[in-house]
């Protein structure tokens, strides 16, 4: 029973989190500084959490950095998501078959 | 409401679904390893399903499980949950910005409930006012293979081979990149801070004392300290469009 009770706790504290500021912030924010602060956020955000994550995610370091590498190319030439993603996955099996 | 986006909503939706198959999978990998945890303190598949619905959290719920598995009290489990998902208060915030301003309420809580790391990113990566429609569709799609890699975790951790986990555990990866590359292509501040971030992020899990820190908790400390920077030093938009 207790189980269900710490899950809870959790899913109250975290949906709080996640629509608060969406139902608090009903205006644009006018601040310069606070609109560019919040501008770069997903980039900074996305980026520290992709590296050095992502070479650490796969068995070998080395596939993981080669799915980085294509993924950037192929990201950087507009590929959707999807794509990109697998592209990443193809690249980490492929190159594993062959190292490990 | 319903004429500020030019496709209907079931379009929106189908949008949405489309952009979270390679979240699902990504999640798929990341709440199958979950999985195998939450058996190990005592979670059963039901608890495991309903917990990967609510929070949908890579770090928020692995601190449920580890919680769960130190015994600990509601406060501590609450205080825990606050800080590993503290960055998306910061997410949250961001998509303020990008709602229409007419958005009723249950569509802002919606959208807040719908964020994760990546959903945000995909999300407030399409041009425009967000849209609530997509959302929902990606939340949908991804939070299946969230529940279905937990399920599978729990009663059949260990079947997978090793090399297919390893494959899918870029997935979450890829995407990432696919949501900042095209902006540093378009914008050379975006670009050499993509480029700080990694050195920065690199640094932060080798160097003494912050390398002990959560991941969740480093990442909020390096989102808050490189964008506090590059926005002093390169506000954006460079003009005020009023």
């Amino acid at each position: 029973m207790s189980n269900y009770f710490y899950i809870l706790v959790a899913a109250l504290v975290s949906t709080v989190i996640r629509a608060l500021p969406l139902t608090v912030f009903r205006k644009p924010i006018k601040n310069q500084f606070v609109r560019s602060f919040l501008f770069y956020v997903p980039y900074v955000t996305l980026a520290v959490m992709t590296f050095p994550a992502m070479v650490n995610a796969t068995q070998s370091k080395i596939s993981g950095v080669l799915a980085l590498v294509c993924g950037t190319v192929a990201a950087w030439f507009n590929m959707s998501l999807f794509k990109v993603a697998c592209i990443c996955c193809a690249v980490v099996f492929i190159s594993e078959l062959i190292i490990l | 409401m319903s004429n500020i986006f030019k496709i209907s909503r079931k379009q929106a939706a189908l949008e949405g679904v489309k952009d979270g198959v390679p979240i699902a999978l990504g999640y798929f990998a990341v709440s199958f390893s979950l999985g195998i945890f939450a058996k190990k303190v005592g979670v059963d598949v039901i608890q495991g399903i309903i917990n990967s619905f609510l929070n949908h959290a890579s770090a928020g719920e692995y601190a449920v499980y580890s919680m769960i598995g130190a015994g600990a009290t509601y406060v501590e489990m609450a205080i825990m949950t606050l800080v590993v998902n503290a960055r998306y208060l910061l997410m949250s915030t961001a998509l303020s910005q990008r709602v229409h301003p007419d958005t009723p309420m249950i569509h802002r809580i919606g959208i807040g409930f719908h964020v994760t790391d990546e959903l945000f990113a995909i999300s407030l990566n399409k041009p425009g006012y967000v849209n609530p429609y997509y959302c929902y569709g990606a939340f949908m799609i991804s939070v299946f293979g969230w529940c279905a890699g937990t399920a599978i975790g729990i009663v059949a951790g260990g079947i997978l081979p090793l090399r297919i986990v390893s494959a899918f555990s870029v997935a979450l990866y890829g995407m990432f990149l696919a949501c900042i590359m095209p902006a540093a292509r378009n914008n050379r501040v975006v670009a050499i801070t993509i480029i700080c971030c990694f050195i920065l992020s690199y640094l932060a899990t080798v160097l003494p004392g912050i390398s002990q820190i959560s991941g969740g908790t480093r990442t909020i400390i390096l989102t808050i300290v490189i964008s506090t920077v590059v926005a002093i030093l390169f506000p954006y938009p460079e003009e005020s469009d009023e």
